[in-house]
C-alpha cells in the first residue's frame, strides 16, 4: 500500500477523511474554527467527488437533528462543529447517543462564551462528556485524519452503536499545516467496509418506532445498556486501532505512554499539548530528568484501569486540564484520574493543573518549569493550580 | 402488564420493533369528558370518523356505532363537526364524573 504524503491543516485532513469515507449524508452548519471542514467537504459534494447528500441547515440544532433523522433512516452520517455550535446541539447530542445512532462528528475544540472567544480549550466537548458519545482527542492532524476513519468502524460496531466525536485543538491543529500520510481512497473504503444499519426506518418490510417514551419503567434500563456499550467500546477501539496499525503501520490505543514506564515525574495531557510535552521530555531526559507523559487519546469511554496501571508506580504526577469545572475540584481529567487511582495500593502524588483556557498559549518553557517544580516537590499534591494565568 | 424486561433484553436505543403498537397503549384514562352517541340523529356522514385525531370512532360495515373509550381523549372534535339531523347533534359531550 502506497501512502500519499500531503501538506494539510487539521481541518483539511478531517475533510479529506470524510471525503474518503464518502458518507451517505452530511448535515452541518459552519462555525469558527471548524468551518473549513464542512466547507471543503461541500466543495467535494459540488464537484461530484462524493455521493453524499449535503444538508445545509439553519443551525447546529438542526444539523444534529438532521443527522439523527438520517442515521435512523439507515444512512452513514457525519457532521462537524465547534464550541457554541456544539452547545446549540446539546439537546440533540443526548438524543443521538440514546437512540444509539452511529454518527461521526468532527469537533474543533474551542472555548465557550462568555467572554466570547474563538481559541482552543476543551470546554465544549467536555460539556458533552456524560451524553454517551465516544470522545477521541487528536495530538495532531495525522491523528485527526486517522481517527476520523477509525471512528466510522467504532461507531458502527454492533457491540457499540454509539456516536463518536473526534476532536482537534482549535487553530493549533485545525489551522496548523503539517505533513501527513494519507491513504488511497480504496484502502479507506475497504477498512471501513459496507455499512449495515441493522434496523432502519426506510425498511418498509420491518416497521418500527424510534424515539418512543420511556418513563420510570424503562428509561433506567436504556441508560444502563449504554454503559455496556461504552465498556464494549474500550475493546473495540483497541481492536480497530490495532487493525489500522497492521494495515497502515500506525497503531492506536486508548492511551499512549511516552517515556512513562521508568518516569519519576509525569504529566497527563490531551491533544496538541502532548506533542509539545514530548519535545520537553526528550530534552529533560538528556539532562537525566526522568520525565514522562501519559497521553489520553480516548476520554470516553474512560480507560480507568489502563490509566491506573500506567500511573500507579510514578512518584509525582500533574494532570493538565484545558477546561475547568468551575466550582468543582479541578478539571474533568484530573477528577477522573484521581478517582481512577483511588483503588491502587501505590499511588502517585497527584495534582491538577488547569491551563490554556481560551487559547492561552502553553509553551515548552512552561511545561519544562512544571516538570522541574514537580521534581522539586513544589507542586502541592491533591490540589488544583492554574498555569499561565495572571494571579 | 407483562413482566418488565431486563436491560439486556431490550431493543437498541428504545426502539419498538414492530408497527401499530399505539393500539396497545391505553390513552383514554385521562379524559375529562366523553362523547355520547345519539343514533336517532345520525345521518352517517362519517365526519366524526374522519376528524377524530385518535381513530376512536368505531365503524361497523361502514356505519358509526360508537366510540373506543380506551383511546378517545375527549377532545370533542367529533361533536363539534357532527352536523346531525335537522341541526340536532348526533354526538354530545358529557363530563366524566367518576
Ligand atoms: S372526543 Fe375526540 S378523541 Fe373522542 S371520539 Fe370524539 S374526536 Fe375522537
Ligand atoms: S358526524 Fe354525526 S351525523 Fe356524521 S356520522 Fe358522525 S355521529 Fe353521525
Amino acid at each position: 500500500m502506497q501512502k500519499i504524503i500531503l501538506a494539510k491543516t487539521g481541518n483539511e485532513a478531517m475533510a479529506l477523511a470524510m471525503k474518503q469515507v464518502n458518507p451517505d449524508v452530511v448535515a452541518a452548519y459552519p462555525i469558527t474554527p471548524a468551518t473549513e471542514i464542512v466547507q471543503i467537504f461541500s466543495q467535494y459534494v459540488a464537484d461530484g467527488e462524493v455521493k453524499t447528500e449535503f444538508v445545509a441547515v439553519e443551525s447546529e440544532h438542526s444539523a444534529m437533528s438532521a443527522c439523527i433523522g438520517s442515521a435512523a433512516a439507515g444512512a452513514r452520517t457525519m457532521t462537524g462543529t465547534s464550541s457554541q455550535g456544539l452547545a446549540l446541539m446539546y439537546e440533540m447530542i443526548y438524543i443521538a447517543a440514546g437512540l444509539r445512532l452511529p454518527i461521526v462528528m468532527a469537533d474543533v475544540n474551542r472555548a465557550l462564551s462568555a467572554p466570547i472567544n474563538i481559541h482552543c480549550d476543551h470546554s465544549d466537548t467536555m460539556g458533552c462528556r456524560d451524553a454517551g458519545w465516544i470522545h477521541i482527542f487528536s495530538e495532531n492532524a495525522q491523528e485527526a485524519y486517522d481517527s476520523m476513519i477509525q471512528a466510522v468502524r467504532i461507531a458502527e460496531h454492533q457491540d457499540v452503536r454509539l456516536p463518536v466525536m473526534v476532536t482537534t485543538d482549535g487553530f493549533i491543529i485545525s489551522h496548523g499545516m503539517e505533513r501527513i500520510d494519507t491513504l488511497p481512497d480504496a484502502d479507506v473504503q475497504s477498512f471501513i467496509g459496507k455499512y449495515d444499519p441493522m434496523m432502519h426506518l426506510l425498511d418498509v418490510k420491518k416497521p418500527f418506532t424510534v424515539g418512543a417514551i420511556n418513563l420510570t419503567d424503562y428509561y433506567f434500563e436504556h441508560r444502563r445498556a449504554m454503559v455496556d456499550a461504552q465498556n464494549n467500546a474500550l475493546k473495540v477501539i483497541k481492536e480497530v486501532g490495532q487493525e489500522f496499525g497492521k494495515k497502515f503501520d500506525t497503531n492506536y490505543g486508548l492511551i499512549e505512554k511516552y517515556q512513562l514506564d521508568d518516569a519519576e515525574v509525569a504529566i497527563v495531557a490531551l491533544g496538541s499539548t502532548c506533542g509539545t510535552s514530548k519535545v520537553v521530555i526528550d530534552k529533560l531526559r538528556q539532562q537525566g530528568v526522568k520525565a514522562g507523559l501519559l497521553k489520553v487519546r480516548v476520554f470516553r469511554p474512560f480507560p480507568t484501569e489502563e490509566i491506573a496501571r500506567a500511573l500507579e508506580n510514578i512518584r509525582t504526577v500533574a494532570v493538565l486540564d484545558r477546561s475547568d469545572s468551575v466550582g468543582g475540584f479541578g478539571g474533568p481529567v484530573f477528577t477522573e484520574i484521581r478517582s481512577a487511582l483511588y483503588g491502587s495500593a501505590k499511588k502517585p502524588q497527584i495534582s491538577g493543573v488547569v491551563y490554556g483556557l481560551g487559547g492561552r498559549e502553553i509553551d515548552m518553557e512552561q511545561i519544562e518549569g512544571l516538570f522541574m517544580d514537580l521534581k522539586a516537590g513544589k507542586v502541592k499534591a491533591d490540589a488544583v493550580s492554574y498555569l499561565g494565568v495572571r494571579e | 402488564m407483562s413482566e418488565l424486561k431486563k436491560y439486556k433484553e431490550l431493543a437498541l436505543g428504545g426502539n419498538i420493533e414492530k408497527g401499530g403498537t399505539a393500539v396497545d397503549f391505553k390513552t383514554g384514562d385521562w379524559r375529562s369528558s366523553r362523547p355520547i352517541y345519539h343514533p336517532e340523529n345520525c345521518i352517517q356522514c362519517l365526519f366524526c370518523w374522519v376528524y377524530c385525531p385518535d381513530s376512536a370512532v368505531i365503524l361497523k360495515d361502514g356505519k358509526v356505532t360508537g366510540f373506543n373509550l380506551d383511546h378517545c381523549k375527549g377532545c370533542g372534535i367529533c361533536a363539534h363537526e357532527c352536523p346531525g339531523k335537522k341541526k340536532v347533534k348526533a354526538i354530545t359531550m358529557e363530563e366524566e364524573v367518576k
